[in-house]
């Protein structure tokens, strides 16, 4: 593979970066990439290179030095940026740092489970996450709930399956008495 | 709609009263929302934040609520200009030092307002008087349900909506109330109930937010949980305390009317002194004694129409507010010349208070 920009010498220097949330890959070689500035930790934007302003960034964000540290691929927002300022760099910062959020969360809002609005077009979203599944299932009227269980009653009736049905006839009483209560 | 047409509208919440508004001045929902795929404004770059404002800002504008709206970016205002929307409430002091990138969006009645590319890409306000937390709410629910068809907000099943702080994780929602409590304060009881709300997750500020002093004896309240309780859940909760708080601050009241009459007609009478006379006088010191002039309207010593006057003068008396009206910078001896000038005309049909409805005992007659 030879380098995107010169063309003619090998690459050897591989760069990708999420811009805008959209992945952006450049080749290089040894002597481009220095020339661009790729390996300088002060600071290289992609998208700048791609769209051929390179322009300098901005002073307030140079870009990590220590690769050993966890970024956020999509913005490049490190730990150590949180511990400085609290905050987060996106929305996906929730995904790579989320290691001991949950204990963050209960600290601060003595809960880690949200329970208010959903915006409607999420529970179809494709991308949504796994723990969609319990939650949905908490989401279920408790009315929905009910006439399922009256269905399953029935039909363990029909199959003559008295121990299931007594199980159930005890739930759905539950339920009915609970939503008496509210 | 143009800066100045703004200004001469008061905001909706100055001008109607509201449930228990002689003690709840305003109620506010705020509500923080992110767009995916883009950095929160904080982190990002000034590409990418006008991105970002460049396409929330035309569906703001379109919002049947938003019509006739006032739309700016943060960079074509004034520091007067900005300034005077804090002193309304319509924006956060934070906003008001934003670059480029940064708007803001709201409609005439003031009763709505949305800072595009504050801590989060958007904070949307809604501001009612009185204690109507509900109504607000529902009112910026709506906006928020029209905005997510259009906009591709960031959500997360577990973590609800994702802000750039994770102490706004969840509903994204904060919702106040400012209180007038000059009983409280006057009984000294004022620092045992900020330390109350505090215990139940509440927090009690001054009268701009964060770090703010406690001027005029009006105090915010507001949640500090977002995360673990549906919106209903955090407004019935902040409900009921606000009650309990209105309770205690009507107790307070009668308490010092009775244990100690003359202090309270002392404070009233002196404060209706200064303001109708004084010919240079300092933003503290006003509001401080218009706070007293209110409380006097509550107890039926001073006319209720005044009331309206009284919530005018609270923020037309601030320094940008001045500002605007003199068409000038002023200095600071300037201001308090100006603001004098402004509180007597405005008083000027005031009578005395009048307090042949409380006893005339003396203080010091009684056992204290």
């Amino acid at each position: 593979m030879n380098c995107d920009v010169c063309q003619t010498e090998k690459a050897t220097i591989f760069f990708s970066q999420m811009v805008e949330g959209k992945l952006q890959k450049v080749n290089l070689c040894k002597s481009c990439a220095d020339e661009k500035g790729v390996t300088d930790p002060t600071g290289y934007e992609l998208a700048n290179m791609l769209a051929g302003m390179g322009k300098e960034s901005e002073p307030e964000k140079p870009a990590s030095s220590d690769t050993d540290e966890l970024t956020c691929d999509s913005c490049g927002f490190t730990q150590t940026d949180f511990k400085k300022t609290g905050r987060f760099g996106c929305a996906n910062c929730y995904y790579v740092f989320d290691d001991g959020l949950d204990s963050l969360l209960e600290a601060m809002h003595k809960h880690t489970q949200h329970k208010g609005k959903v915006p409607a077009s999420f529970p179809n979203l494709p991308e949504a996450e796994p723990v969609e599944t319990p939650s949905a299932e908490m989401e279920k009227s408790p009315l929905d709930k009910l006439s399922e269980l009256k269905e399953s009653l029935s039909k363990s009736v029909e199959d003559e399956d008295y121990e299931e049905a007594a199980r159930i006839r005890d739930e759905i009483s539950q339920l009915e008495s609970q939503l008496g209560d509210s | 709609m143009r800066f100045s047409t703004l200004l001469k509208n008061p905001a909706e919440w100055m001008r109607t009263p509201g449930p228990e508004s002689d003690i709840v001045i305003t109620s506010r929902i705020r509500l923080a929302r992110n767009l995916v795929g883009h950095a929160f404004p904080g982190w990002a770059r000034k590409e990418g934040r006008i991105m970002v404002m460049d396409e929330i800002r035309p569906h703001l504008e379109e919002l049947t609520e938003m019509k006739d709206s006032f739309s700016e970016e943060m960079t074509k205002l004034s520091a007067i200009e900005k300034q005077v929307l804090v002193e309304r409430h319509l924006i956060s002091r934070e906003h008001a030092a934003k670059g480029p990138g940064c708007s803001t969006v709201m409609n005439r009645m003031q009763t709505i307002s949305v800072m595009v590319n504050e801590e989060d890409h958007l904070r949307m306000q809604a501001i009612r008087p009185g204690l109507q937390l509900s109504s607000a709410f529902r009112m910026l629910d709506q906006i928020d349900t029209e905005l997510e068809g259009e906009l591709p907000y960031a959500f997360d099943h577990q973590y609800g909506y994702l802000t750039a702080c994770p102490t706004n994780l969840g509903t994204g929602m904060r919702a106040s109330a400012m209180l007038h409590l000059p009983g409280l304060v006057l009984s000294e009881q004022i620092n045992q109930t900020i330390q109350g709300a505090n215990k139940i997750g509440l927090a009690v500020r001054g009268l701009y937010g964060e770090g703010t002093e406690a001027l005029a004896n009006l105090f915010q309240i507001s949640n500090q949980n977002t995360l673990g309780s549906t919106e209903e859940e955090i407004i019935e909760h902040l409900c009921r305390v606000i009650e309990q708080l209105i309770e205690n601050e009507k107790n307070a009241r009668m308490k010092i009317l009775e244990d100690r009459p003359t202090t309270m007609q002392d404070q009233i009478g002196r404060a209706y002194a200064v303001l109708k006379y004084a010919h240079i006088i300092t933003s503290k010191e006003a509001l401080n004694h218009l706070s007293m002039i209110r409380l006097g309207c509550d107890l039926g010593f001073v006319p209720e129409e005044e009331r309206e006057t009284i919530n005018v003068l609270l923020t037309e008396i601030q320094p940008a507010h001045l500002q605007i009206s003199a068409k000038r910078k002023l200095t600071p001896e300037e201001r308090d010349i100006l603001r004098a000038d402004i509180i007597r005309n405005s008083l000027n049909g005031l009578t005395p208070p009048d307090f042949s409805s409380i006893l005339t005992e003396r203080d010091d007659d009684q056992d204290e």
